[in-house]
């Protein structure tokens, strides 16, 4: 964007050319090599058209942290090389992944669905490879479809789902409404909040199932005052609608004044254009230089992903499979994600723990785990499938 | 009352100027720098600096505070008697730590968003170099000697060795991850560095350029992910270093000679940047969250007292 900004990039990428010349002289390089696998995506209809489309979430993610890696690789003799294959809507991932990735590659950046990313993961060739996953929420694949060749790095619904609970507990919000959107996401969203006022002991006074019609007498402004009057009182409306298709009508519009927390309203997140503290400020500058845009939480899980398989590397010297699994598992492992605490993965359902941010549009409200709530290893296991709770078997 | 009213800050103003040091803290959210009588225990009074000030350090003959107002994008030279701005320096983007060398004469700047390192020439107010280093410089020291500038490169994770003549960098040593501050023992011999995200300090030896102990700290109730080391000083006699541990609100108390930890000091929240009284007897802490500053008797190792400075204390500096 920025010719002068380009032109320090180039010179910083000359020094660092230079520089590893003349330390590491005589070494060869040790190429990590990592495959970057999604599919075009037809977009979804949405209530608001204000956020453009952005059909390459996740990719500029991977980049930046190719290129980040590449800093401290160039220094220890290590070069870190993203391969790109975005398919087609009409293509075939099996068919690529057979083709071009089985056999060749140890580590696979995925920003595929639940169902593709499996069909992938149970295929032999990936028994041989990490599959870092950085885009599904499930909570189904983080226990009871677990595969032992997954991580994953966004929080899961559960996660999100007690990051939002631990905040209204904080704020004494102890009765929920919950509102349903009509798509399975939504269901499973529901399931997850439903978990976790259980689990905080809060009282869930009613849940209603959002229906679209096309009746004309049904406007956001009188629909929404009669759908959210209840007989009973509620402290606070939870809304369930991933895809984002009548969340946003809820705020200023339920019968009595109460907030919306959910999908739309106060949001739980892995990463916020909003978040600033811990030196987030600087990689948000760095993005946005780069991508021209704010940093997505595609972006954010495909950067940690690139990242995670970067520092293991860098630490084990090695590009093979198996020391840099052991290490990325290992209690050794501590990511720097922009987030106050260490990250690292959960070794019973390779999930990525993480703090969860709690963003309204233009503010970041808090970040959970919230203080107060304990853990006798560490807070960021209050959220989500804890390990006597999780029950994903390694049998894949 | 009257009277006394008028006598007492007089008295107070007297009393400062006869006998103590005078404590600096730079208040990152009020833009503006504390003054502090850390032997009374009291803040003095609060005067505006800039946007956003963070790093701060004296001059070797203790006339000239130097303070990174980052938002402001430049280094300001303020008399430490009169606390009147005197001069700026060309600090490039977003100044947050810096460094002085031993005769006072250079400063050398962290760069985070650009990857450099500034390097000033103090009296003519001049940029001589920029020196680029990797992603995200953050602690930055010069050893006694003056034959070493240390720049931490946080994402990196490495230490980068630059040579203090010719401003080139000649090693590098990868650290434990998100290095953070940086620190020589008085005879340039041992480097000490904190990390953020491993929890740990390490110490280097600097003939050899590589860790030769890696401390880790256990402290009671206090879950491993909230250890995080921020600041570390080593004493003159290399007798015991102190380490600000972050979240963890604790300074711990290493053993310079054995690397042993010998005890955690509760300070306040956030515990970030620390500073030596001039005879090294008290230690004084930034505490980030709690908006206040620790004071540390160090012969008995009790925090003695705990003085409110203002929003988001961020650096220290201290003056005879």
């Amino acid at each position: 964007m920025c010719p002068i900004k380009l032109y320090i990039q180039l010179i910083i990428q000359f020094f660092i050319i230079v520089q590893v010349g003349s330390v590491n002289a005589a070494k060869t390089k040790q190429a990590v090599t990592i495959a970057y696998l999604t599919q075009e995506r037809a977009a979804l209809p949405v209530l608001s058209n204000l956020d453009p489309v952005i059909k390459d979430k996740g990719l500029l993610g991977a980049e930046l942290a190719i290129s980040d890696n590449n800093t401290t690789g160039q220094f220890t003799g290590q070069q870190f090389v993203l391969k790109k294959f975005i398919v087609p809507l009409d293509g075939s991932v099996l068919d690529v992944f057979n083709k071009a990735i089985a056999d060749k590659f140890n580590y696979v950046v995925s920003l595929l669905p639940a169902e593709q990313m499996l069909g992938i993961a149970d295929l032999p060739a990936a028994q041989k490879m990490i599959l870092f996953d950085a885009a599904t929420t499930d909570d189904a694949l983080r226990n009871e479809q677990c595969r032992a060749n997954i991580l994953h790095i966004l929080p899961s619904r559960a996660m999100r789902a007690d990051a939002l609970a631990q905040y209204m507990m904080k704020k004494r919000w102890t009765k929920w409404l919950l509102v349903v959107g009509t798509q399975p996401e939504d269901q499973l969203f529901a399931e997850a909040v439903k978990r976790s006022a259980k689990r905080f002991n809060m009282s869930l006074v009613a849940e209603k199932r959002w229906e679209h019609t096309y009746d004309a007498r049904r406007t956001a402004q009188s629909d929404v005052a009669v759908f959210s009057q209840l007989d009973d009182d509620y402290d606070v409306l939870v809304v369930a609608d991933e895809q984002g298709e009548f969340g946003e009508y809820l705020d200023y519009r339920t019968w009595l004044p109460r907030p919306v927390i959910g999908t739309q309203g106060l949001i739980a997140t892995a990463w916020h254009r909003t978040h600033e503290q811990w030196g987030a400020v600087q990689i948000q500058n760095r993005f946005k230089e780069q991508a021209g845009r704010w940093m997505e939480e595609q972006d954010y899980a495909a950067y940690l992903a690139v990242r995670a398989i970067g520092e293991a590397a860098i630490r084990t010297q090695s590009n093979e499979l198996k020391p840099v699994k052991a290490y990325l598992i290992s209690e050794k492992f501590a990511l720097q994600g922009y987030k106050g605490a260490p990250l690292s993965f959960r070794a019973w359902n390779g999930q990525l723990r993480q703090p969860v941010l709690l963003a309204a549009p233009r503010s970041l409200v808090a970040v959970a785990p919230i203080e107060g709530f304990l853990h006798p290893k560490t807070e960021l296991d209050t959220l989500g499938y804890d390990q006597p709770e999780a029950h994903c078997q390694w049998s894949k | 009352m009257f009277k006394n009213n008028i006598i007492t800050p007089l008295l107070l103003a007297l009393t400062v100027t006869a006998h103590a040091e005078t404590v600096f803290v730079t208040l990152e959210k009020d833009n503006a720098l504390a003054v502090v009588d850390p032997i009374a225990g009291k803040l003095i009074k609060t005067v505006s600096i800039g946007q956003r000030p963070r790093g701060i350090a004296i001059s070797p003959d203790n006339k000239f505070l130097y303070v990174a107002t980052s938002d402001d994008n430049t280094i300001k030279i303020i008399a430490a008697d009169t606390l009147k701005e005197v001069g700026k320096l060309p600090s490039g983007e977003d100044p947050e730590t810096f460094a002085l060398n031993p005769a006072g004469d250079m400063l050398y700047v962290s760069n985070e968003d650009d990857s450099l390192v500034t390097v000033i020439d103090i009296a003519k107010q001049k940029v001589i170099k920029q020196i680029k280093v990797g992603v995200e410089p953050e602690g930055i020291t010069v050893s006694p000697d003056n034959r070493w500038l240390i720049s931490a490169s946080e994402t990196t994770n490495m230490l980068h060795w630059i040579d203090a003549k010719t401003n080139a960098i000649v090693e590098n040593t990868l650290v434990d991850p998100r290095p953070r501050a940086v620190s020589f023992t008085a005879d340039s011999q041992q480097l000490w560095m904190t990390s953020e995200m491993a929890g740990t300090l390490m110490v280097i030896d600097v003939k050899t350029k590589q860790p030769i102990k890696t401390v880790s700290f256990n402290v009671t109730g206090v879950t491993a992910d909230k250890i995080q080391p921020v600041g570390v000083v080593i004493d003159k006699e290399r007798q015991r270093a102190y380490i600000a541990l972050g979240p963890a609100n604790r300074v711990a108390v290493v053993n310079a000679q054995t690397y042993e930890v010998e005890n955690v000091l509760l300070v306040g929240s956030r515990v970030w940047n620390l500073a030596f009284s001039p005879d090294e007897k008290r230690l004084y802490t930034t505490n980030g969250v709690s908006n206040d500053m620790s004071i540390v008797d160090l012969e008995s190792q009790t925090v003695t007292k705990s003085v409110g400075v203002g929003s988001y204390p961020w650096g220290v500096a201290v003056k005879p």
